[in-house]
C-alpha cells in the first residue's frame, strides 16, 4: 500500500516539475538558453494592448461578382463564336442573352450547353423576354460561399504577414466572419486599409469615339468610373476589362521621381502578358485606365505594344501607400468585400493597469482565503491550501503549455478559481468533522470523508464545468479566455483539492501512523 | 480510493480507536446543527426576493432597458486618462461637436482623469467615424500629450442584435442543462427546484444590475453564466444531504427532513460560498473599472445563490411533493 501511495505522489512531483518547467518563462524573463520550454504565456489583447477587428464577409456581394465574371467568360466565349450582334446582362443572379438575329440561335445554345455546364441553361421563344437565360447551380453557389471565407481567411493571413505585425491571429469565426487580432497595433487605420481592401485591379480601355457616350449618358457597353480623390475627373471606359489582376505573378514598389511620387511595378502571367500585349498592340495612342477597386488610379496613353508582361502603376504614391498596394496586388483580390463590424483598441498602459489590477485582485483574494482555510481548518487547512498553491501551477502550467490566452477575465476566472478549489476541501473537511463527531477513528473519517463527500463534489463541479463550456461557444476573446480558466480551474482542482490532498492524509495515517487530525 | 483496505494489513493503526476519545473539538463558525427553522420564514424570505425581483424589472422598465454597454447598444466608446485632474464639463464641453450627436461622458475613477465617452450607436458610416472625430475633439482642446486614449472600442449594430439572441439561448441553455443534471443525478423534484431556484438567481441579479444601474455587457452575461453554473453547488450539497437522510429517516415528514438537511449543510454552504464571495469582493473593489460590473453580477449572483438554494430549491421540492400527495 505504501507503493501506491509514493507512486502517486511522483506522479504529482512529476506534474508540479512540469508545470514548472512551463510556467518559469513567464516570470523569467529572459530564461536561461538551456531552459527546456522558452515560451512564456500568451496574453490577450487587453492584457497587452493591441487592435481586435471582427468582419463579415460579404457573401452576396462575392456571389454577384462572381456572376458579373462568368458574364464576361460568356461574351468572350460567345464572341470567339462569331454568333453576330447579342448583349449579356445581369439580373440578380441570373445571366441574361439576348441575340441581334435568331439565325444562329442553335449554335448560341450549343457554346452556352458545352462550355457553361456549371450553369443552369432555359431558353425562351423570343419576344420580349431574353433568348437564354444562365443560372448558379444551387450546388456550384453553395460551394462558391463556402470558398468564400477559406479563400478570404488565405489572402488576409498573407496580406497581414507581409504587413509585418508579430504574432496575428486571423480566424473564422461562425459562417462568415473572420477576426483579426493585431497585438501591439494601437492605430489599426493603416492595418484596416490594408485588411478591408477588395484589391480587384482591372485594366480597361478609356473610351473614345461616338459609341463613347458621356459621363452622363455613356454609350452601350461603357461604364463611368471615378478618378482618385483628387482627381475630379470621369472616366468613360469600356465594361470589359482587357486584363484582371489575377493575372499578376508579382508586384514590387518602385521608387520613382518626386513629383510622381513611388510606383509599383507588376509582372503578369504567360496568359495575362498575351492578352495585354495584344490589346495594347491593337490600341496604341488610346489611353488605357488602370482601376483598382473601382476607383482609376491613372489612364496613360498607349505609346508602343508592350509585349515583355511588364507594367507599372503610379498614382503620386508614398512609400507605404506603394508597399500597401504591391502588397495586395500580391495577394490577390478578395473574392467578395469585407464589412467591418466591430474595432477594439487597448492601449499599452491599459494593458499594464489591468496586469496590475488582476494581480492585486489575486493576491487580496487569495491571501484571505488561505488565511481562513489556516485558521478554520488548523492542519487540514495547510493541505488545502498547499493543494491550492499547486493547483495554481498547474493553471498556469497548462497556459503555458497549450498556447491558451490569458486575458482580464480570465485573471479574474483564475481568482474565482481560489474561491471554488477551497470549496470541495471544505465539504471533504466538514464531512470529516462530522465523522469525527460520531465517534468514528480518524482513518474511517478520513476515508468516508473523501467518499461521502465525493458524489457532491463532483456534481457541483460537473455543473460549473458545463457552463464553461456553453460560455466559451457564446463568447469571444476576453470571455473566452475566461471560459478557458474556468474549465481549466476544475480540471485542476479535481486533481489537486481531491487526489493531491488525498495522498497526504494517506501518507500521513499509513506511512506516519498519525492517530489524531488537526481538522 | 484503492488506500481503504489498507486497515487490515496494518494492526498499528487499528489497535487505537476503540480507546475512549474526548469529543473533538473544532473551530467553528456554525455549530453542526442550529436547529433554524427555515422552512417556517421561507414563505417571508420568498415574498420578499420576489418582491425585490419585480422592483427590479420595474426599474428595467422605467429606464427603457438595461443600461446595455456598447457590445448590446452598438456605437463607440473612448476611454481616456488625462495627465492632470480635468473636469467632466471640459471634457463635454470639447466634445460638443456637429459631428457628434449623442455622447455620453462619464468620469470613471482616477481622481478625475480617467473619462469613458460612449458615443450612441448610429448608422455604419457615422460610427466608423465618431472615435475620429472624438479623437480630434480632444486634441483641439486639451493638445496632444495631455492625455492618454486608453481604449477605443466600436461595435456596428448588428453584433449587438445577435449578441441579444445569443446571450438569452446561452443563459437559457445553461439553466435547463443545469436543471436536466441534477434531475438526471436526484430526482425530478430537485431538478426543477434547481431550474427555478436559478432562473430566480438570474432575475434577481438582472434586478440589482438595473437598480444600480451597472452596465449591461458581454462580460456581465459571462457572469450570470458563471453565477448559474455556481449557484447549483449549494442546491446539490443540500440536496445531496435531502437524499442520504431521505434513506435513513423513515418515518420523519419530507419537511422536517428538508429542514435538518439545511441545517446540517449550513456551515458548509456558508463557508464554501463566504470563499467564493471573499474573492469576487476583491475582484470588485481591486480589479478596476473594465471588469467592474462582471465581478459586481459574480458577487450579487453568488450572494442570492447561496440564499436561494435553501429558500427556493427546497421549498419548490416540498411544494412538489405535497401537490404530488394531494392529487394522491
Amino acid at each position: 500500500m505504501g507503493g501506491s501511495i509514493r507512486f502517486r505522489a511522483l506522479l504529482f512531483a512529476a506534474l508540479v516539475v512540469a508545470a514548472v518547467v512551463f510556467v518559469l518563462p513567464t516570470f523569467v524573463n529572459p530564461v536561461p538558453s538551456w531552459w527546456p520550454w522558452q515560451q512564456p504565456v500568451r496574453l490577450g489583447l487587453d492584457l497587452q494592448g493591441g487592435t481586435h477587428l471582427l468582419y463579415q464577409v460579404q457573401i452576396d456581394a462575392g456571389i454577384d461578382n462572381r456572376t458579373d465574371q462568368i458574364g464576361r467568360d460568356v461574351e468572350s466565349a460567345l464572341r470567339d463564336a462569331q454568333v453576330g450582334a447579342f448583349t449579356v446582362e445581369r439580373k440578380g443572379r441570373t445571366l441574361e442573352v439576348r441575340l441581334a438575329t435568331p439565325d444562329k440561335r442553335a449554335e448560341v445554345k450549343k457554346v452556352l450547353q458545352d462550355r457553361f455546364t456549371n450553369l443552369t441553361l432555359t431558353e425562351s421563344a423570343g419576344g420580349e423576354a431574353a433568348d437564354f437565360t444562365l443560372t448558379l447551380n444551387a450546388r456550384e453557389e453553395q460551394q462558391l460561399r463556402d470558398r468564400f471565407v477559406d479563400q478570404a481567411l488565405q489572402i488576409l493571413r498573407n496580406r497581414i504577414d507581409q504587413f509585418g505585425v508579430s504574432e496575428p491571429t486571423i480566424l473564422a469565426q461562425g459562417t462568415d466572419e473572420i477576426v483579426v487580432q493585431l497585438p501591439g497595433i494601437q492605430d489599426p487605420q493603416r492595418a484596416k486599409d490594408l485588411i478591408g481592401r477588395t484589391a480587384l485591379l482591372e485594366f480597361k480601355l478609356v473610351a473614345e469615339g461616338p459609341q463613347a457616350g458621356t459621363p452622363q449618358k455613356p454609350g452601350p457597353g461603357m461604364v463611368v468610373v471615378p478618378g482618385r480623390p483628387g482627381d475630379r475627373n470621369q472616366y468613360v471606359v469600356e465594361k470589359r476589362p482587357i486584363v484582371t489582376g489575377d493575372m499578376l505573378t508579382d508586384a514590387q514598389v518602385l521608387p520613382g521621381g518626386v513629383t510622381e511620387g513611388y510606383a509599383v511595378d507588376f509582372v503578369f502571367d504567360a496568359r495575362g502578358a498575351q492578352l495585354f500585349g495584344d490589346a495594347t498592340t491593337h490600341n496604341v495612342h488610346r489611353r488605357l485606365a488602370i482601376v483598382l477597386d473601382g476607383v482609376v488610379q491613372s489612364a496613360p496613353e498607349i505609346r508602343e505594344p508592350i509585349t515583355g508582361g511588364r507594367g507599372q502603376i503610379t498614382g503620386r504614391f508614398d512609400f507605404k501607400e506603394a508597399q500597401d498596394l504591391a502588397n495586395v496586388l500580391r495577394n490577390g483580390a478578395l473574392p467578395a468585400p469585407l464589412k467591418l463590424l466591430e474595432e477594439r483598441t487597448v492601449g499599452p498602459s491599459l494593458g499594464r493597469d489591468s496586469i496590475r489590477q488582476g494581480t492585486i485582485s489575486f493576491a487580496v483574494g487569495s491571501a484571505l482565503v488561505v488565511l481562513f482555510m489556516m485558521v478554520y481548518y488548523r492542519g487540514g487547512g495547510v493541505i488545502a491550501d498547499v493543494a491550492l498553491m499547486i493547483n495554481l501551477l498547474l493553471i498556469l502550467g497548462a497556459f503555458a503549455a497549450f498556447g491558451f490566452t490569458l486575458t482580464l477575465p480570465g485573471i479574474a476566472g483564475i481568482v474565482l478559481t481560489v474561491g471554488m478549489a477551497v470549496d470541495a476541501n471544505i465539504l471533504i473537511l466538514e464531512r470529516m468533522r462530522e465523522e469525527l463527531r460520531s465517534g468514528k477513528s480518524v482513518r474511517a473519517a478520513i476515508d468516508a470523508g473523501y467518499e461521502r463527500a465525493w458524489n457532491a463534489i463532483f456534481d457541483s463541479n460537473i455543473t460549473t464545468f458545463l457552463s464553461g463550456l456553453i460560455l466559451f461557444q457564446f463568447g469571444t476573446g476576453p470571455v473566452r479566455g475566461f471560459a478557458v480558466t474556468l474549465c481549466l480551474g476544475i480540471l485542476t482542482t479535481m486533481t489537486t483539492a481531491v487526489f493531491l490532498t488525498r495522498v497526504v492524509y494517506d501518507w500521513l495515517v499509513v506511512g506516519r501512523r498519525m492517530t489524531t487530525v488537526s481538522i | 480510493m484503492k488506500q481503504t483496505s489498507g486497515t487490515a494489513t496494518k494492526p498499528a493503526v487499528g489497535r487505537k480507536p476503540q480507546a475512549p476519545v474526548a469529543p473533538p473539538h473544532f473551530t467553528e463558525l456554525i455549530s453542526p446543527n442550529p436547529g433554524i427553522n427555515f422552512l417556517r420564514w421561507a414563505p417571508f424570505a420568498i415574498g420578499a426576493t420576489w418582491l425585490f425581483i419585480l422592483a427590479g424589472l420595474g426599474s428595467v422598465w422605467w429606464h427603457g432597458g438595461l443600461n446595455y454597454g456598447i457590445d448590446f447598444a452598438g456605437g463607440t466608446l473612448v476611454q481616456a486618462r488625462f495627465v492632470e485632474p480635468t473636469s467632466i464639463a471640459d471634457v463635454r464641453s470639447a466634445l460638443s461637436r456637429p459631428d457628434l450627436k449623442e455622447v455620453l461622458v462619464q468620469d470613471v475613477g482616477g481622481g478625475g482623469r480617467e473619462f469613458q465617452i460612449r458615443v450612441l450607436g448610429g448608422s455604419e458610416e457615422t460610427d466608423m467615424a465618431s472615435a475620429d472625430s472624438v479623437k480630434t475633439g480632444l486634441r483641439e482642446r486639451f493638445g496632444e500629450g495631455s492625455y492618454d486614449v486608453l481604449r477605443i472600442e466600436r461595435v456596428g449594430p448588428r453584433v449587438g442584435k445577435d449578441l441579444w439572441r445569443q446571450a438569452t439561448l446561452a443563459v437559457l441553455v445553461a439553466t435547463l442543462m443545469m436543471g436536466a443534471y441534477i434531475a438526471f443525478r436526484f430526482d425530478l423534484r430537485f431538478g426543477v427546484g434547481a431550474a427555478v431556484a436559478l432562473i430566480h438567481d438570474v432575475l434577481f441579479t438582472i434586478a440589482a444590475l438595473s437598480i444600480a444601474h451597472m452596465e449591461f455587457d458581454l462580460t456581465t452575461v459571462a457572469g450570470l453564466l458563471t453565477v448559474v453554473g455556481f449557484s447549483v453547488h449549494d442546491t446539490v450539497i443540500i440536496s445531496d444531504r435531502i437524499r442520504e437522510n431521505l434513506r435513513k429517516m423513515r418515518k420523519e415528514s419530507l419537511a422536517d427532513i428538508i429542514n435538518l438537511s439545511v441545517n446540517e449543510t449550513l456551515s458548509r454552504t456558508i463557508i464554501t460560498n463566504g470563499t467564493a464571495i471573499t474573492v469576487t469582493g476583491a475582484l470588485f473593489l481591486l480589479g478596476g473599472n473594465t471588469i467592474h460590473s462582471f465581478a459586481f453580477t459574480l458577487l450579487i449572483g453568488f450572494i442570492v445563490g447561496t440564499y436561494s438554494s435553501i429558500y427556493i430549491a427546497s421549498p419548490v421540492v416540498l411544494l412538489m411533493e405535497r401537490r404530488a400527495r394531494g392529487r394522491a
